[in-house]
């Protein structure tokens, strides 16, 4: 926090500047300014991603060659759980929604705050108690998680390790993420300014209310869940044990029924920033404003029906699993109208290819891999071929890390000017970006492809046939996070050296961008009167 | 503190209120999903666990949330109306009544381990597949709506200090409505609980 006060030098702090009548650290984990809450999930979140990504790469290290390399079997079960563990809920889960939502929904709408501004502090305590929770899972007891993020009973009924404490911090996690929604769904319907219909709403506002509506409907499931699996272990019901009448089938319905509801949390929010980005730096309004609007909630809608795609070979009826695997290919139609819509707004736009719009764009290419593996997987014939193999592995990395991941980092790139009031050296962005497209393509193409071969996913050892391809990833694994340390030094750089770049260095007619950046604390000296939709640049610097 | 945003608007903190209640439903529809299935596949079982429930206790119970429901309610109105001590009196009741839904509650599960029937009990290990389900989810059911109905009484103590204070007023209510309104929730929810654990043929 100290290097934030500094940069000062070069411009107004608005609302980082301390408010000088506590210690500055107090100063931020009690505020609560939406700004300040939304830059303390940035940075746990940042932080979190980094020690998800470290798993990462010591799974891929271990991998490079068959047999055992740098651990054992254990390790490795216990590394490839918090690796998920990690990067599902601390990281994809509320990256978006909790660090820029947080920061842009009540400039973006004319606000001052969010609706319950103590609650949305509350949120984060509970999310950095449920994160430490998590970590500390690691250490000492029965050691860490083996169990893999999805915590199958009977299994995770059963084993020794930390299981509790780590199903007991998901589910304080998941709280957080329950308050967050019902925050934001109060703060859209009740706090726009005047003239700011639902219409003129900006993407990234209806994709956080599509994506809050979600949070509220989907995780209390996962909530009750969690709490079946401790009372499974504290008490031992037998609720899920086939030898004692209970049916684990039954736990994973439960399971799925929010965790697949969960990609849209993770990704919805991703598809409204590019669909910020992309008519800002192709300068042209976006194409189909309502049908954008009209396939979020239709993504959300129809993604609630969908669970049961994860189970087709564990044991559900055929008629279960054919009415399952056709709704999954619906769900194809509202995400492929978004692409369309993006492809179509970039069509005889003036392109400017910054970095913001560079991982926009790479998001719509990893993505639509990551969407047309997914096919594969949805159809029920061919899934029962690549399940639970790297193909699998490959397919979500593609979706929540190039699709999702990458559009944070957009976010991260496009709204940093606003935030820190500073700008970031474009040609090194662009060589980070370079690199990690190289090096994620090369991690992920290969693990789809030894997935295709048959190579078993959550297997610490493999055949010799599968030598070449995993060597390749591992390689790429090293060159992406090459990629990941140019881009973060190019950031950090830039908050102590920045060029200071003024309210509007994009030209972007959205309401953030007509306050002075950093934002001043109170967002508005007056009220905004909105007039126009986000997209009308020809209008854009007047509100 | 950004004082600028804690302008009140009641409306607001109402929806707000809707949407968690909302999301403590469904916490409960999955339990009470489980029991459909599970009946679905046991209902002889279901049944014979149903009968060994305490009827007694489970509608002395009904009757006692739903007087306080109706306690609570009143409370609000009377809190209205600038009726302060009877408001605190209403408030009061409500609160003894869920001591007394959890002493009730208490006896019944004592009663309940007396005859052996508990998780991981001898009897149950030894009754047929699903008997020993349908008590799994009993005390896990009754176990939750139990601690909301705790967390419900500890939020009502807690309005009743801000009423006895004079920070909840007749012209700033939202405080003991969204209180009420979550009571009502606990309400609610033991009105499904009720009939399909202790009323099934
Ligand atoms: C440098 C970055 C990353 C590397 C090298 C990496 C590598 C891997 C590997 C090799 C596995 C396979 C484990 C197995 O099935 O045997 C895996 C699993 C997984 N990864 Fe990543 N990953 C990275 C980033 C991410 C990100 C950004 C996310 C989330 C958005 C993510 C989410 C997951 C999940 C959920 C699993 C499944 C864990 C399990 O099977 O329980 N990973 N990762
Ligand atoms: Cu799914």
């Amino acid at each position: 926090m100290g290097k934030i006060i500094r940069m000062g030098e070069y411009f107004r702090r608005g609302f980082l500047e301390p408010s000088g009548d506590q210690p500055s650290l107090f100063d931020w984990i009690f505020s609560t300014d939406h700004k300040r809450i939304g830059l303390l999930y940035l940075y746990s979140i940042s932080t979190f991603f980094a020690v998800g990504v470290t798993l990462g790469l010591l799974i891929r290290l271990e991998l490079i060659a068959p047999g055992s390399t740098i651990v054992g079997p254990d390790t490795y079960n216990a590394l490839f759980t918090l690796h998920g563990v990690v990067m599902i809920f601390l990281f994809i889960i509320p990256g978006i929604p909790a660090a820029f939502g947080n920061i842009l929904l009540p400039l973006q709408i004319g606000a001052r705050d969010v609706a319950f501004p103590r609650l949305n502090l509350f949120s984060w305590w509970l999310y950095i108690i449920g994160a430490s929770m998590a970590l500390s899972s690691l250490l000492g007891g029965g050691g860490p998680p083996d169990t893999g993020w999805t915590f199958y009973l009977p299994f995770a009924g059963e084993t020794a390790t930390n299981v509790s404490l780590a199903v007991f911090a998901v589910f304080i996690l998941g709280f957080s993420s329950i308050l967050t929604g019902l925050n934001f769904i109060t703060t859209i319907h009740r706090m726009r300014a005047p003239g700011m219909t639902w219409t003129r709403l900006p993407l990234f506002i209806w994709s956080l209310y599509a994506t809050a509506w979600v949070q509220v409907l989907a995780t209390p499931i996962l909530g009750i869940t969690l709490l079946l699996i401790l009372a499974e272990r504290i008490l031992g019901l037998g609720l899920f044990d086939a030898a004692r009448g209970g049916d684990p089938l039954m736990y994973q319905h439960l399971f799925w029924i929010y965790s697949h509801p969960a990609v849209y949390i993770m990704v919805l929010p991703a598809m409204g920033v590019v669909s910020e980005i992309i008519p800002v730096f192709a300068r042209r309004p976006i194409f189909g404003y309502k049908a954008i609007v009209a396939s979020s909630i239709g993504i959300a809608a129809a993604g609630s029906l969908v669970w049961g795609h994860h189970m087709f070979v564990s044991g559900m009826s055929d008629t279960a699993i054919l009415v399952f695997s056709l709704l999954t290919f619906i769900v194809a139609i509202p995400s492929a109208v978004k692409v369309f819509n993006w492809v179509a707004t970039l069509y005889g736009g003036s392109i400017r290819l910054d970095a913001p719009m560079l991982f926009a764009l790479s998001f719509v290419l990893l993505f639509s891999i990551g969407g047309l593996s997914g096919l594969v997987l949805g159809a029920a014939a061919t899934d029962v071929h690549v399940h639970d193999t790297h193909f699998v592995v490959a397919h979500f990395h593609y979706v929540m890390f190039g699709g999702t991941g990458f559009a944070f980092f957009g976010a991260l790139h496009y709204w940093f000017p606003k935030i820190f009031g500073c700008m970031y050296n474009n040609r090194r962005a662009t060589w980070g970006w370079g690199i990690m497209i190289i090096g994620f393509n090369l991690l992920y193409f290969s693990m789809m492809l030894a997935g295709l071969r048959g190579m078993p996913r959550r297997y610490y050892d493999y055949l010799l046939q599968f030598s070449q391809l995993n060597r390749l990833a591992t390689y790429g694994s090293w060159i992406l996070a090459v990629g990941l340390m140019l881009m973060a030094a190019n950031l950090l750089i830039a908050l102590r050296r920045g060029q200071c770049v003024g309210a509007n260095p994009w030209e972007a007619a959205t309401l953030e961008w007509t306050v002075a950046s950093p934002p001043p604390t109170e967002n508005f000296a007056q009220l905004p009167q909105v007039s126009h939709g986000p997209y009308d640049f020809k209008k854009a610097g007047k509100p | 503190m950004n004082t600028s945003a804690q302008h009140h608007d009641a409306e607001g903190a109402r929806l707000g209120m809707w949407l968690f209640l909302l999301s403590e439903l469904l916490l409960f529809g999955g339990l009470f999903v489980l029991f459909a299935v599970y009946l679905q596949r046991y209902p002889d079982q279901f049944i014979a666990g149903g009968k060994q429930l305490s009827l007694a206790f489970g509608a002395g119970n009904t009757a006692l949330l739903l007087t306080s429901s109706l306690t609570v309610a009143l409370a609000l109105e009377a809190l209205r109306r600038n009726r302060y001590r009877l408001c605190q009196w209403l408030l009061g009741s409500t609160i003894g009544a869920a001591l007394w839904f959890l002493v009730n509650k208490g006896l019944e599960w004592h009663a309940k381990f007396e005859h052996d029937l508990y998780p991981g009990s001898v009897t149950l290990r030894q009754a047929p597949p699903g008997h020993d389900t349908f008590f799994g989810l009993y005390y896990l059911t009754t176990g939750l709506h139990g601690l909301h109905v705790i967390i419900g009484g500890v939020i009502l103590a807690w309005v009743l200090c801000l009423v006895r204070q004079g920070r909840i007023t007749g012209t700033s209510p939202t405080i003991l409505e969204n209180s009420a309104l979550y009571w009502h929730l606990v309400d609610v929810i033991w009105i499904f609980i009720f009939p399909l654990y202790y009323l099934l043929l």
